[in-house]
């Protein structure tokens, strides 16, 4: 080959790994569908536009935040209230975020930034798994799994406002149960991919007992919050006990 | 085809205090070397994060516990966990999940 001195090796598993990106996202992609569709069907009966739709898809990017916005502009909340009540909901981020920055340490903020913007609970719990077998993760690699998600997410959501005309109830087909199915296959490959499965389970048991109970007497947002900080330090302790 | 005031700016806000938790950690820990006990604290967060999402997903519904009798998702979600166990396969735990909540709902 006469180009074969221009590729680099580094080049060529750097493409491999963007593609390789792409196709780890592929599972969670039927998630991203249903609710991405649900978010639609749900924005377009708030009274939002086409356009306010791919804008909110597109610059949110975040279910339940566009759920919740959806919501309360219906009810014709103030821009402000709304703006607060999705920032309390998405602080979850700052745990995500800085579980994941260990794997990154090898790229400059601005490249970090890149990679954040687009993180969500479903990249999030890919990705997590992907960084149980190594030490860091590629950076093409996670572009790759984000991207994929994200154009998912602004097609689904698009798909649900056209449609949303006429399909009215797609709860009769189970589609709204992708979210939880996926959330349970995350937890559970995330556990199997570990060395400390006891622990594991023992701090997930906890977590869902406090999220679930505080949930109940707060909000979920904070009930999540809650639930990972003290079932995560729980998992801390127990460990330095052994 | 308009996009109202009201509604870009809701956007515009919502997604600025979206995008600052998401990429704040990212930017600043990844320049610190995060202590020995951190790293072990970070290590149990994905699995409170999702255990948690999970347990409100199935058990919590509008602020209140569903009923057991009438959890559908929760009797849906069993299968979903055995098939991800066993198989280790995203996408086949998603599939069990929807066509078990489809045929759950469509015979309580």
């Amino acid at each position: 080959m006469q180009t074969a001195g221009m590729d680099t090796p580094g080049e060529q598993a750097g493409q491999e790994s963007f593609l390789r990106g792409v196709k780890d996202c592929l599972p969670t992609l039927l998630g991203y569908l249903s609710i991405g569709f649900a978010a639609g069907v749900v924005e377009k009966t708030a009274g939002l536009s086409i356009a306010e739709i791919a804008l909110l898809s597109a610059v949110l990017y975040a279910g339940s935040a566009q759920f919740i916005a959806a919501g309360m502009m219906a009810l014709n909340s103030s821009a402000l209230s709304i703006i607060v009540t999705i920032f309390f909901v998405n602080l979850r981020h700052l745990l995500l975020s800085a579980a994941l920055s260990p794997y990154f340490r090898h790229l400059s903020p601005f490249r970090n930034m890149l990679i954040g913007s687009l993180l969500t609970d479903e990249t999030f719990g890919v990705a997590i798994n992907e960084a149980a077998s190594r030490k860091r993760i590629s950076e093409k690699w996670m572009h790759g799994l984000n991207l994929t998600a994200y154009l998912n997410w602004i097609a689904a959501n698009l798909a649900g406002a056209f449609l949303g005309q006429w399909i009215s109830d797609p709860e009769r087909f189970g589609l709204d149960f992708a979210l939880p199915a996926m959330f349970v296959g995350l937890l559970v490959l995330t556990i199997l991919s570990r060395k400390s499965l006891r622990r594991d389970i023992a701090v997930g048991l906890a977590a869902a007992v406090i999220a679930v109970g505080v949930s109940l007497i707060a909000s979920p947002s904070v009930g999540v919050i809650a639930a990972t900080l003290a079932a995560s330090t729980f998992g801390m302790v127990v460990e330095r006990w052994k | 085809m308009e996009v109202r005031s009201y509604v870009l700016m809701v956007i515009v806000g919502a997604a600025a205090v979206t995008f600052i938790p998401r990429v704040l950690p990212l930017m600043v820990l990844s320049r610190f070397r995060i202590p020995d006990w951190g790293m072990r604290w970070l290590h149990y967060v994905p699995v409170s994060i999702m255990a948690a999402l999970v347990a409100q997903e199935l058990l919590v519904k509008d602020g209140s516990l569903i009923p057991l009798s009438r959890n559908t998702g929760l009797w849906a979600a069993l299968p979903a966990f055995w098939v991800a166990a066993k198989t280790r396969s995203l996408l086949a735990a998603v599939i069990t999940g929807i066509v078990c909540a489809m045929v759950l709902r469509m015979l309580l």
